[in-house]
């Protein structure tokens, strides 16, 4: 029972940290049209430039502050100089220079940092483990994930509710070509959005930084788990990236850790680990499927 | 004017292509060797250093290896196996090269080895030794020159066994390279172990796993996670407060040089198993890594070693047919003979041409704030691989 408890703990903090990421994703897609697959280059730069500025000055937190606009920049004058071109192109078109892009930034932080990861560590207060119940010692890095998204999540659907720019967003998200007509300038929205997107991406990678290895191509693994989050959810919807992240963090830890074990109650063990591995790594897709069938839009879809 | 330069250009290959035609290889000429290897994306700190260590055994003989002169092709497969092939049907095709190496990953040297064997090209693996190509699949115009892969697990499993612990729980990714490493390690250690996990190949966060790991109480724990996966291992292990009671085994490939520096202080202490060092001590291996240090500025790690041996291995072949390939069985009878000071000191091959050598027992170490391995002991003295006795050559 605590081990359960603990489980669906470790997969609320695996669902905050895709949250950080679908969050942005989501935004893009509902509210441009754009498939970015380049996301998670964002989320790879964001870890970089927090893991260099946190190797120079020793602080982790110097490292997030600096890191956040950071990449922010990057991914407006990306948008400006790459994706703005892209927006009345058909999403093959879309796949294909994103995909480009990631080879692209992959080359680009080979180039400046050098094949090698990079060592990145969170601060010294969050180093230890908390008892968060009896016999359950808990990262406190972790923990600190789970608050932040949490804020975040909060912090976001207080901008999409309560604010002018949310207004926009959701107007967006919903209809295009009313919001302009209504005389807002989209282009300029446009780019806001995206830097909102790249910061989000930013954070993930910089909270993801001190648990995962923070190397080149480090963006793409998480990048598929996101867009499943964000189908799940449906497109263009942060309520719907908020449920999704954490029905596919907490479905996908709760079958690496139990599935195997549930096997062998009917396989042979050496079967049961190597089916409920496999067993495992299928579950998000077809938690993906059935929520399909049930809701081809999604959960949550933005555009009605 | 596009048109004309396209025109011009096929005239100029054709021309280059009768020459070649015309001109049969004599020793004169540069020996073609073609490394296709990992330079980009995941992974490439271990192709890079591969490559580099073999340019450095060139480089030492000022583009010569065994005094005759090489023209070495390199070229990136991005860790992808039909970009692989495909680069190696070109080199084979078109490039003319007579020798091959540098491949680090098991599934792409499968997808290629077979292939350019059976064309009449040499093959050196600096790193991949998958247990086909040692057994039923092997070749005589095949060398692995840095082990079959399950030799450091077989090391990590008579060492673990050896040092008394009883309880173990054992983790790798669910991919070929995975069960082999299980498979060795138990070889040695023995089939009863108390949690046997295979995890998703790529897999970063294993908050599962480490939970339902201190759940299971094992008395230590031996894990094969290569590249970001074992990084991210280490770390949440490290944060997840059990370094000090549970402790952890695994091969040298989630602690040499290349990752040591991104795991940090979580790293220190851990045992591993390695067939190369930096304080082996020989002739050989000291002026490598000293000449390797100061041409790269950077410590080596095993996959350089791995790299340097086969460019030295390859010299001392040449140097056997004084650089003429055309005499194709004195060739491979050098190359089989392994006349070269090895950087690990003993070394030979054994009847499937994969190596016979010492296995080390390795500890992580803090030199000044640099982590780097140390020497603690020896697991095998002229160790062999299991699958020699299914090749027939």
């Amino acid at each position: 029972m605590l081990l359960l408890i603990e489980q669906v703990l470790n997969g609320l903090q695996l669902g905050v940290t895709l949250f950080l990421l679908a969050a942005g994703l989501t935004l893009v897609l509902g509210i441009m049209n754009l498939v970015n697959l380049a996301h998670g280059s964002l989320y790879m730069v964001g870890a970089f430039i927090c893991a260099s500025v946190a190797g120079a000055t020793g602080s982790f937190l110097l490292g997030l502050v600096v890191a956040l606009p950071a990449t922010a920049l990057v991914g407006m004058a990306v948008e400006l100089v790459v994706l703005r071109r892209l927006y009345a192109r058909d999403h093959l078109d879309q796949v294909l220079a994103t995909f480009g892009l990631i080879l692209f930034f992959n080359e680009l932080v080979r180039i400046l940092w050098g094949p090698r990861a990079l060592f990145l560590d969170g601060p010294s207060w969050l180093s230890g483990t908390v008892e968060i119940l009896p016999g359950i010692p808990y990262p406190a890095f972790r923990l600190a994930i789970i608050v932040l998204g949490l804020a975040v999540a909060l912090f976001l659907a207080w901008l999409t509710t309560r604010t002018r720019l949310g207004m926009l967003i959701r107007a967006g998200a919903s209809n295009r070509e009313m919001v302009s007509a209504l005389g807002v300038d989209v282009r300029w929205l446009y780019t806001l959005v995206f830097g909102i997107g790249a910061m989000l991406a930013a954070l993930a990678g910089v909270m993801a930084g001190p648990i995962y290895a923070v190397e080149v191509g480090m963006g793409e693994s998480i990048l598929i788990l996101t867009f499943v989050v964000i189908v799940i959810g449906g497109i263009g919807s942060i309520r719907g990236a908020f449920v999704g992240s954490l029905l596919v963090g907490v479905v996908d830890t709760l079958g690496r850790a139990f599935l195997p074990g549930l096997l062998k109650l009917f396989l042979m063990p050496a079967t049961a680990d190597g089916v409920g591995a496999s067993l495992a790594s299928m579950a998000i897709y077809i938690l993906m499927a059935a929520v399909l069938i049930w809701r081809p839009r999604g959960l949550f879809p933005a555009h009605a | 004017m596009t048109k004309g330069l396209l025109g011009t250009r096929r005239l100029l290959g054709l021309a280059a292509a009768a020459a070649l035609l015309a001109a049969p290889a004599s020793a004169a000429e540069p020996v073609k060797i073609g490394m296709i290897t990992t330079l980009s994306g995941g992974g490439s700190a271990l192709g890079i250093d591969v490559r580099d260590g073999f340019q450095l055994a060139l480089d030492e003989e000022g583009g010569m290896l065994g005094g005759h002169k090489v023209e070495l092709v390199v070229e990136d497969d991005g860790r992808k196996p039909d970009k692989a092939k495909e680069i190696a049907d070109r080199m084979v095709a078109r490039d003319k090269v007579q020798i091959m190496t540098g491949i680090i990953w098991s599934n792409l040297a499968i997808a290629v080895v077979p292939k350019v064997t059976k064309d009449g090209v040499f093959y050196v693996s600096p790193n991949a030794g998958p247990s086909l190509l040692a057994g039923k699949g092997c070749h005589r115009n095949y060398f692995n020159v840095a082990w079959q892969n399950d030799n450091l697990h077989e090391a990590m499993g008579k060492h673990v066994k050896d040092q008394g612990f009883e309880k173990l729980y054992i983790l790798a990714p669910n991919y070929p390279a995975g069960k082999d490493a299980l498979s060795g390690f138990k070889r040695f250690y023995g089939d009863d172990v108390i949690g046997e996990v295979y995890t998703k190949l790529g897999q970063k966060d294993y908050a599962a796993e480490i939970a339902a790991l201190r759940d299971a109480k094992p008395d230590a724990v031996f894990f094969f996670l290569p590249g970001g996966m074992g990084i991210s291992f280490l770390k949440q292990y490290s944060q997840a407060g059990l370094m000090n009671d549970v402790p952890v085994f695994g091969p040298a490939f989630s602690f040499d040089q290349t990752i040591l520096g991104a795991v940090g202080d979580a790293a220190l202490g851990v045992v591993n198993s390695s067939q190369w060092n930096k304080d082996i001590d020989n002739a050989a291996n000291k002026a490598f890594v000293e000449s390797f240090q100061k041409a790269y500025g950077r410590l080596p790690s095993l996959y350089a070693s791995q790299g340097y041996d086969a460019a030295r291995l390859i010299a001392s072949a040449l140097k056997a047919v004084g650089g003429d390939l055309s005499k194709a069985d004195a060739f491979r009878a050098a190359l089989k003979a392994a006349e070269f000071d090895s950087v690990r000191g003993s070394f030979k091959f054994g009847a499937n041409h994969h190596p016979v050598q010492d296995i080390y027992v390795r500890e992580v170490v803090k030199e000044g704030d640099l982590l780097t391995n140390k020497i603690i002991g020896k697991a095998f003295t002229d160790h062999a691989d299991a699958y020699a006795g299914d090749c027939k050559m």
